[in-house]
């Protein structure tokens, strides 16, 4: 699904992403933890196709294509959705009509007409269900005065409507107390099949009770400096990094 | 011949005419004598600075258009709001058409001026209202001197007028060019409501000058919304010049659509004068090529308690040019104000341009006031969350301005109004969004 080869990437000429190498397979979830500034957002972007960010180096396959030369919307149309750490406020669209406009643009891209406008609300009732959505937050502005948690849920909400074949989450976990938590692993679940992958992006090893990975990764200076199963999350849980870091500096 | 000497020497033979005895003939003298004096405004003055009338001023305009014209109802049909039942004052290059219009003076007059300047029974309140709020400014007096036409609205206390008021100003380019003068006079009485939507439209590309002013009453809680739908021909240029008179408890508001015309110019003008005053301003530019658009609000602020609001957007593409200025002035007795100004503008290109000045001058110890401005580009975060959920950047780019301008159509309280300002904004951005307007 998803083969990254020894990618740097940064701002001009700075690498901040040193060389990563990560492997994702159909119906896998990964793990990426790591320290404060070590890169994990950056490499979300990036994976993302956010033109702030340069490669300077390597390859980021999907499904054996090179995506580097992409804008984000064709990745987002190849199947890679990107929940943002800070969902970006737009007042004067609201929940509804901006998602209505993301699925048929990206229908559009693929030769198909608009979603016909009774499947759409359907599917619109069906997800926000899913995730306990109150009907009135859908006709809201989006992510508009919308708490921590009311954002995030709406991410994974678009996640759940857009269906994608590579769900990338960003720190999904903050700004949720614990039942908002349950709420958004069970939403993820719900899209995990044999043809879905997940990464998930996280501080904490809280969020992977509910979203299991399969595999876990540390990323530290911009670099996959450990990787193992969900017993490295408790491993980290417990002890924190500095461990890590004597271990690569030895 | 300048234009002012046309029109001073025009003066003379339109006076010679006009009934003498009417209420307002010396004012009329007094005022060419202004107009006289001043003449067309320079960039010299601070009010003009950035904003240069002598393009529009080399035109060679007929002052009095010498034919007729008639137009069909079904070919200026798309101009009304057409999907409401709505009192109608139309103009049909200055002349008044019956033909088109639906007015009334069934308990209240939704009328012409120029009846009302020459009966006998409109006498008292043209004698107390009209050029009582206008200034003496140049312009203003130029329009003074040659009002005779224009929308004649009284509602008396505790009417509320049933279905909102258009008045539309056809110009059917039967003349090479044109320049007009209307002039519109509105008293809302005591606790009377009224939704008023004005609109100046070509019909051809021969240019227009029109030197519009109106007088707004609005007295002890009246309640008035009125709407300026601004998006002519690129040949039509428009200096527009409101007064707007509060007593105490009311509450005004005035929005501003601009989104075509070769140049326009606003002069919005409101003087609180009681407690309790609600002043509401709310404009969206949207322009391309070389439009102009020039925004001058005055608010003054007289008694205590009292508020005002402006909230100005504008997105500037191509050469295009726009000016903010808004002035709020607090005197000593209006305490415990609370006064906002805000002008937002996003800039397309490099080569448009806005200037935008908030000037407060305040003379009250215990009031709020707070203005902002911001001039930028597109939010580069935001554009890139709409195109990672799979939406192309023409199409991300249209939503944001979209999304930014559509927030001032919150307060639009005509349902079908809003929504044909929505499609003339999504028109206007060039793009179709993938879901209703």
């Amino acid at each position: 699904m998803l083969q990254i080869k020894n990618l740097h990437a940064g701002v001009e000429d700075k690498d901040i992403l040193k060389g990563i190498d990560l492997h994702v397979k159909p119906g896998e979830v990964h793990a990426i933890m790591g320290p404060n500034g070590s890169g994990k957002s950056t490499f979300a972007s990036v994976i993302a196709g956010k033109e702030e960010f340069e490669v300077h180096e390597g390859e980021i396959l999907l499904d054996g294509e090179d995506i580097l030369e992409l804008d984000p919307e064709e990745r987002a149309h190849r199947g890679v959705f990107l929940s943002f750490q800070y969902p970006v406020e737009i007042p004067g669209v609201t929940v509804t009509n901006f998602i209505k406009t993301a699925i048929n643009e990206t229908r559009k891209s693929k030769g198909l007409e608009d979603m016909p406008a009774s499947d759409m609300l359907k599917m619109i009732k069906e997800k926000a269900d899913l995730l306990e959505i109150d009907r009135k937050f859908l006709s809201r502005s989006l992510n508009e005065g919308f708490s921590g948690g009311e954002k995030k849920r709406n991410e994974i909400f678009q996640m759940a409507m857009m269906e994608p074949k590579l769900a990338i989450l960003d720190e999904t976990d903050s700004g949720l107390d614990i039942d908002a938590l349950k709420i958004v692993a069970n939403g993820v679940n719900k899209l995990r099949g044999p043809e879905n992958s997940v990464i998930v992006i996280t501080h904490y090893q809280r969020l992977l009770d509910y979203i299991v990975p399969d595999f876990v990764h540390v990323l530290m200076d911009g670099k996959i400096v450990k990787s193992g199963t969900k017993e490295l999350a408790y491993e980290l849980e417990e002890k924190g990094y500095d461990w890590i870091k004597e271990e690569v500096k030895a | 011949m300048s234009l002012k000497e046309k029109l001073i020497s025009s003066y003379l033979a339109f006076e010679d005419y006009l009934d003498h005895d009417s209420p307002i003939h010396d004012l009329r003298n007094h005022a060419i004598k202004i107009f006289e004096n001043n003449g067309f405004p320079s960039k010299k003055e601070e009010a003009w600075k950035y904003t240069s009338l002598n393009a529009l001023l080399k035109e060679d305009y007929s002052i009095f258009p010498k034919k007729e014209s008639g137009i069909d109802f079904k070919d200026v049909k798309r101009f009304f709001l057409h999907e409401i039942d709505t009192y109608k004052i139309v103009f049909v290059d200055g002349v008044y058409s019956s033909f088109l219009s639906a007015t009334t003076h069934d308990g209240m007059d939704i009328c012409l001026l120029s009846a009302a300047l020459s009966k006998d029974k409109y006498k008292p309140v043209i004698e107390n209202y009209f050029n009582k709020v206008a200034k003496e400014e140049s312009l203003t007096s130029l329009n003074t001197a040659f009002a005779k036409e224009g929308a004649y609205i009284y509602i008396p206390q505790h009417k509320e007028v049933e279905k909102p008021v258009e008045i539309i100003n056809f110009y059917t380019g039967s003349e090479a060019a044109l320049m007009l003068q209307p002039r519109n006079l509105i008293i809302v009485g005591e606790n009377a409501h009224i939704q008023i939507i004005e609109r100046h439209q070509s019909l051809s590309e021969n240019p227009v000058l029109t030197n519009a002013v109106t007088e707004i009453f609005a007295e002890k809680r009246a309640y008035l919304d009125y709407y300026k739908i601004q998006n002519d021909l690129p040949t039509a240029s428009l200096i527009d010049s409101t007064y707007i008179k509060q007593e105490r408890d009311s509450v005004c508001s005035m929005h501003t659509f601009s989104f075509g015309s070769k140049l326009i110019r606003n002069n919005l003008n409101f003087y609180q004068q009681g407690e309790h005053c609600n002043s509401i301003m709310k404009g969206v530019t949207i322009l391309e090529d070389k439009q102009h658009v020039d925004h001058n609000t005055l608010v003054l602020h007289k008694a205590p308690n009292c508020e005002s609001h402006q909230d100005y957007k504008g997105i500037y593409d191509d050469q295009s040019t726009g000016v903010f200025n808004g002035k709020i002035y607090v005197e000593k007795d209006a305490q415990k104000l609370d006064a906002f100004q805000q002008n937002n503008n996003i800039l397309i290109s490099d080569k448009a341009t806005i200037n935008s000045k908030p000037q407060l001058e305040i003379f009250a110890d215990d009031v709020k006031c707070s203005h902002g401005c911001t001039i930028g580009q597109l939010d580069e975060e935001a554009l890139f969350y709409l195109r990672s959920r799979g939406i192309g950047s023409k199409e991300a780019r249209a939503l944001l301005m979209y999304a930014f301008a559509n927030n001032v159509l919150e307060s639009v309280k005509i349902p079908e109004l809003k929504k044909r300002i929505n499609k003339l904004i999504a028109k206007k951005i060039g793009v179709s969004l993938g879901f209703d307007l």
